[in-house]
C-alpha cells in the first residue's frame, strides 16, 4: 500500500544509484516493501560468516564500516546513498564481512526476492551492484562474480580497478640535501641540524654517502655520554646508510621503512652506496604522501558551498590526527593544526550559512567558540559549545536584531551538527536565546557572574571566558574580554570562587593509589580522564591566568608555559602541569580515535601497564597544582 | 433507555471483543521484543468535543525496525469541518483521497493495533480524540499501554542547573535536536513517522541509563 513514508523512501532512492535507473512506478512499489531499521553507534548489522539476510541495505542517515574482525581492519565506510550487504544477491555464501554503525544510522533493508527481477531484467542496475560489491570487498575478482547473477560466464572485460595506486606515485623527498663531512664535530653538526630543522644529517665523502646521523645517534651516544661532544661525524653515524634509487614510490618507502626499521632513507641517483647522494626521505615525508596534508584540506575546505562536502573533509582531518600521533609528532603542533582546520570547517559553515540568508545581518556580529573548542582543545569531534555578540542597537531594535542572530545560528548550529558536531546537553549554543546577546547585555551577564559568585556562575565562567574568537568583529571580542579584567581586578574575590571551582573536580585516585572509576552509569567502571585529569588541570591554568590578567592565551599547555615564565620559581611545575596536559590530551585523543568516540571514558581493562604508569605519572603533578592554587587564593577560607 | 455506562459485555460487537480478547496475553518484558504502534491524528481543532478526526496515521515498530508496507493511513468522511486547521493540516473537506466513515476507520484501526504499546507525541490529545470517537459509537476506551515521546524526550535531558526545563517540548523542537526532516510535518503518518525516529533516538539515550523494560519506560513521568 502506497502511503506517505513510502512516498519519503522513494523520493530519496531516485537520487541514488542503481534506484535511479528504474521507473517511478517500481520505485514506488518497491518502496512499499521497504524495512526502515534503526541502528545506535557500533551496533552490529551482520557479522562475519552470519547466514545472508533476506534484504541488502542502502543508508539513510548516518555511516556504516565494513570490517574485517580477523585484522579488524575497516574495508570501507559507506555514506548516506551507498548500498551493502549485496553478498546474499551476487553469491549464495554467508557474509564474509562485519557491518556496523560508524554513526548512528537510519537503514532501507531492501528484500532481496523484489528487488532481483530488477537486476536482472535490468542490465545498467546489474552492472552498478557488482561495481559496487567489488569496490564494497575491495576485492578485483569479485568481478568474475557476475556470471553468477547472469548465468552466464562474461569473460571478455577485464577488471580495471579505479582506485588512485598509492605505489605507481614517486615520493616527493626534500632536495636540500643537510649533510656534513666525516671530520665534522658533534657539536658543530647537531647545531647545523637545529639550525636546518631536520632530524638527520648525511654524512658525505666525495658525495657519495658513507653514513647517517639522527636524533637517535646522537641521543643514544652523545648525551649518553658514550662518545664526547667533540667526536667526530664518523663515530656517530649509523653506517653503511641504506639507500634507495629515486624513482622510490610511495608503497616501496614504507616498505623499506618497515623492514629494516629507520626513519629515514637516502636516495642516490643510481640508488646503490657508489653514486651521488641526491635527497633524503624521512617518515614524515611519507606520512603527508600518504595522508592528507593539511594545506590540501585547507583549500578543499575553502571551496566547499555545501555542508556535505565539508563533512567529507572532516574524515581527511581525521586521517591526519591518526597519522600525526603515530608519528609521535609534538602535541602542541598536533593541537594547533587540527584545531587550525576545525577552526576552518567552521568558519567555512558560517560563511555559507551567511551567503544562504535572504538579508546581510543589520549589525556586526563575532561567533566564538567556548569550552574545549575555545582553548583548541577539542581535536576530535564533541559537543558544539558557543556563543554569539552582537554590537549594540537601539533598544526597540533589539529583540528584532537577536530574533535575526537567532535565526542564522540555527542554521549554523544545525550544519555543524552535520559535520558531527553533537548539541551541547545543556543549551549553550548561539541558538539559545541566553546565549545569543548583545555586547552590552554579556557586559552585564559577566559583571553579574563576577560579583555574585555562586558555584552556578563560576560553572559559566569558566565555560565562557575560555572563548575564542572563530568568526566576525574582532573589536567586539576585544572589548568583551577588557571588561573582564576590569571587572574581575575590582573583585578580588571572584578569584577565590573560581579557584574554589577548580578544586571542585573529583581526584583521580584514591586512598591505595588506584584509579577511581565510575561507579554507575553508561561508563560504569571506565576512567573518566576528562573530569578527573584533564579539568583539573584546565580549570587551574584559568584561574592562575586571569589572576595576571593575561589574555589570548587559551590552550592549556600554552597557559602553563606563559605561568612559567611569569613565575620563574614554580617554572618546575608549571612545565610539568604543561607536559601534563600535553600527555593527557593525546592520550584522550589516541583513544578516542581507536574507539571512534569523544575518547572520555577510558576502560582501564584495556591499557597497558605501561600506560597505566603513564597516566599515573601525571596525577601527582596535578595534585601539586591543585595544591598550589589552594594556597594561593587561600581557598581554605571559603567553605568548600 | 439502555444505561449508557454499563453496557454488558456481551453487548460489544464482534471486532471489539476480538481486540479486547488479545489483552488476556502478557506483554513481553525486553522493549525489543515490543510491537509498539507509532500514531498521529490530524483533527479539525482541538475541542474533543466539538472538533472531529480527519485522519489516523499509524506505523509499526519492533526491534528498531519499521515496515514501510506495513503502516495505516486512514482519511476520515466528516461533516464537521474548520476552515482555519485547513491550512494547518491541507485536508480538504472534499479531497480527492479516498476516505472512510469513521466506524469503518476506528474497526480498521483496533485490527491494525491489537495489543501492541502506542506511541505517540502528547499522546494524551491522540488518544483522547480516538476514545471520543469510540465512545460515539458506544464503545469503551483503548485498552493498551501509552507512552508519549515528550515526557520520554525529558528524561533524556541532563539534569543541570544552567538548563532550564521546559514544562512541554513540541514534536519541531524534538525534530530540530535530532536533525529530522520536517517535510511531512502535518501529515497524520508523516508525524508519526518523525515520533517513531525521535522514539529511537530517545529509546538508545535511555538505555545509557540503565532503561531496557518496558516496566521501566512506563514508570516514566
Amino acid at each position: 500500500m502506497k502511503n506517505t513514508i513510502s512516498h519519503r523512501v522513494a523520493d530519496f532512492l531516485k537520487n541514488y544509484p542503481p534506484f535511479n535507473l528504474l521507473l517511478l512506478e517500481e520505485l514506488q512499489e518497491l518502496s512499499t516493501q521497504i524495512s526502515i531499521v534503526y541502528k545506535e553507534k557500533d551496533a552490529i548489522i551482520f557479522n562475519e560468516n552470519d547466514v545472508p539476510h533476506s534484504h541488502f541495505y542502502i543508508v539513510h542517515k548516518g555511516a556504516v564500516s565494513l570490517n574485517k574482525t580477523q585484522t579488524s581492519t575497516i574495508v570501507d565506510i559507506c555514506d548516506e546513498g551507498d548500498i551493502f550487504g549485496l553478498r546474499p544477491l551476487i553469491a549464495n555464501e554467508n557474509y564474509k564481512m562485519e557491518a556496523k554503525a560508524h554513526e548512528e544510522s537510519i537503514l532501507y533493508a531492501i528484500p532481496i526476492t523484489t528487488f532481483k527481477p530488477y537486476a536482472t531484467s535490468n542490465r545498467e542496475v546489474g552492472n552498478f551492484l557488482i561495481d559496487s560489491f567489488a569496490s564494497n570487498t575491495r576485492n578485483p575478482y569479485s568481478k568474475s562474480h557476475r556470471g553468477t547473477l547472469y548465468g552466464e560466464p562474461e569473460s571478455t572485460e577485464i577488471y580495471n580497478p579505479s582506485t588512485e595506486l598509492l605505489d605507481l606515485q614517486p615520493v616527493k623527498y626534500s632536495k636540500k640535501l643537510v649533510s656534513c663531512s666525516p671530520k665534522t664535530q658533534a657539536k658543530v653538526l647537531a647545531a647545523k641540524m637545529t639550525s636546518k630543522n631536520v632530524g638527520a644529517i648525511l654524512v658525505l665523502e666525495d658525495k657519495m654517502p658513507i653514513g647517517i646521523i639522527t636524533d637517535k645517534d646522537l641521543r643514544n651516544k652523545i648525551v649518553t655520554g658514550q662518545l664526547p661532544i667533540s667526536a667526530p661525524a664518523s663515530e656517530i653515524m649509523t653506517s653503511p646508510v641504506i639507500t634507495y634509487s629515486k624513482k622510490l614510490t610511495i608503497t616501496q618507502a614504507q616498505m623499506a621503512m618497515i623492514k629494516s626499521n629507520i626513519s629515514h632513507l637516502c636516495l642516490t641517483k643510481d640508488g646503490t652506496v657508489n653514486s651521488k647522494a641526491v635527497g633524503i626521505l624521512s617518515k614524515h615525508d611519507v606520512m603527508l604522501a600518504v595522508g592528507n596534508n593539511p594545506t590540501v584540506l585547507i583549500k578543499a575546505i575553502k571551496r566547499a558551498t555545501r555542508t556535505k562536502e565539508i563533512k567529507q573533509v572532516r574524515k581527511g582531518i581525521m586521517m591526519l590526527l591518526r597519522g600525526y600521533l603515530d608519528q609521535n609528532i609534538p602535541m602542541t603542533l598536533i593541537s594547533k593544526i587540527i584545531s587550525e582546520l576545525n577552526d576552518a570547517c567552521i568558519k567555512q559553515i558560517i560563511k555559507n550559512s551567511l551567503a544562504k540568508l535572504d538579508t546581510p545581518p543589520p549589525v556586526t556580529f563575532a561567533w566564538l567558540a567556548l569550552g574545549s573548542q575555545g582553548r583548541s582543545e577539542q581535536l576530535l569531534h564533541t559537543d558544539q559549545d558557543n556563543a554569539l555578540v552582537f554590537e549594540d542597537v537601539a533598544p526597540e531594535d533589539l529583540e528584532e536584531t537577536r530574533a535575526f542572530f537567532i535565526h542564522f545560528a540555527k542554521q549554523v548550529t544545525q550544519r555543524l551538527n552535520v559535520i558531527g558536531y553533537e548539541y551541547c546537553p545543556a543549551e549553550m549554543m548561539a541558538s539559545n536565546p541566553s546565549w545569543c546577546l548583545s555586547l552590552s547585555e554579556w557586559k552585564k551577564n559577566i559583571t553579574t557572574w563576577i560579583t555574585n559568585p555562586g558555584p552556578d556562575e563560576v560553572l559559566l565562567s569558566s565555560i565562557f571566558f575560555d572563548y575564542n574568537n572563530v568568526y566576525g568583529n574582532h573589536d567586539l571580542v576585544s572589548d568583551l574580554s577588557d571588561h573582564i579584567f576590569k571587572t574581575a581586578k575590582n573583585y578580588p574575590s571572584f578569584f577565590l570562587h573560581l579557584a574554589s571551582g577548580a578544586l571542585q573536580n573529583p581526584s583521580p585516585t584514591g586512598f591505595f593509589r588506584q584509579f577511581l572509576v565510575e561507579q554507575d552509569g553508561a561508563n560504569k567502571d571506565s576512567f573518566d580522564i576528562k573530569r578527573r585529569a584533564l579539568m583539573p588541570l584546565t580549570d587551574a591554568a584559568r584561574v592562575l591566568l586571569l589572576s595576571h590578567s593575561i589574555k589570548s592565551i587559551n590552550y592549556t599547555a600554552e597557559r602553563f608555559e606563559k605561568l612559567a615564565e611569569l613565575e620563574p620559581n614554580n617554572a618546575e611545575l608549571f612545565m610539568a602541569a604543561s607536559y601534563a596536559t600535553k600527555a593527557l590530551l593525546k592520550f584522550r585523543t589516541k583513544q578516542g580515535l581507536a574507539h571512534n568516540d569523544s575518547g572520555r571514558y577510558i576502560s582501564l581493562s584495556k591499557l597497558t601497564k605501561a600506560e597505566k604508569i603513564k597516566l599515573k605519572r601525571t596525577f601527582r603533578t596535578i595534585k601539586e597544582i591543585q595544591e598550589l592554587v589552594y594556597i594561593r587564593f587561600k581557598v581554605s577560607n571559603l567553605l568548600r | 433507555m439502555r444505561n449508557f455506562f454499563k453496557k454488558s459485555k456481551l453487548d460489544l460487537p464482534d471486532y471489539w471483543r476480538s481486540y479486547e480478547n488479545l489483552f488476556d496475553a502478557k506483554l513481553p518484558e525486553k522493549i525489543e521484543d515490543i510491537t509498539f504502534v507509532v500514531l498521529d491524528t490530524e483533527t479539525t481543532g482541538f475541542s474533543y468535543e466539538e472538533d472531529r478526526m480527519l485522519c489516523i496515521g499509524a506505523l509499526k515498530l519492533k526491534n528498531n525496525d519499521i515496515n514501510v508496507g506495513d503502516s495505516f493511513e486512514v482519511f476520515i468522511h466528516q461533516d464537521h469541518y474548520n476552515q482555519q486547521t485547513a491550512e494547518i493540516h491541507g485536508i480538504l473537506k472534499e479531497g480527492k483521497a479516498t476516505r472512510l466513515e469513521e466506524l469503518e476507520t476506528l474497526k480498521l484501526f483496533l485490527a491494525y493495533l491489537g495489543n501492541s504499546v502506542i506511541v505517540a507525541h502528547h499522546a494524551g490529545f491522540d488518544v483522547t480524540f480516538i476514545n471520543t470517537a469510540l465512545e460515539r459509537y458506544s464503545l469503551p476506551k483503548l485498552k493498551n499501554k501509552i507512552l508519549d515521546t515528550s515526557t520520554l524526550y525529558k528524561k533524556t535531558l541532563i539534569r543541570s542547573n544552567l538548563l532550564v526545563k521546559k514544562e512541554h517540548y513540541s514534536l519541531d523542537e524534538l525534530a530540530e535536536k535530532f536533525n529530522l526532516s520536517v517535510k511531512d510535518r502535518h501529515t497524520a503518518l508523516g508525524d508519526a513517522y518523525i515520533t517513531a525516529i525521535a522514539f529511537l533516538k530517545i529509546l538508545s539515550k535511555l538505555k545509557e541509563k540503565n532503561i531496557s523494560t518496558l516496566k521501566q519506560l512506563l514508570r516514566i513521568y
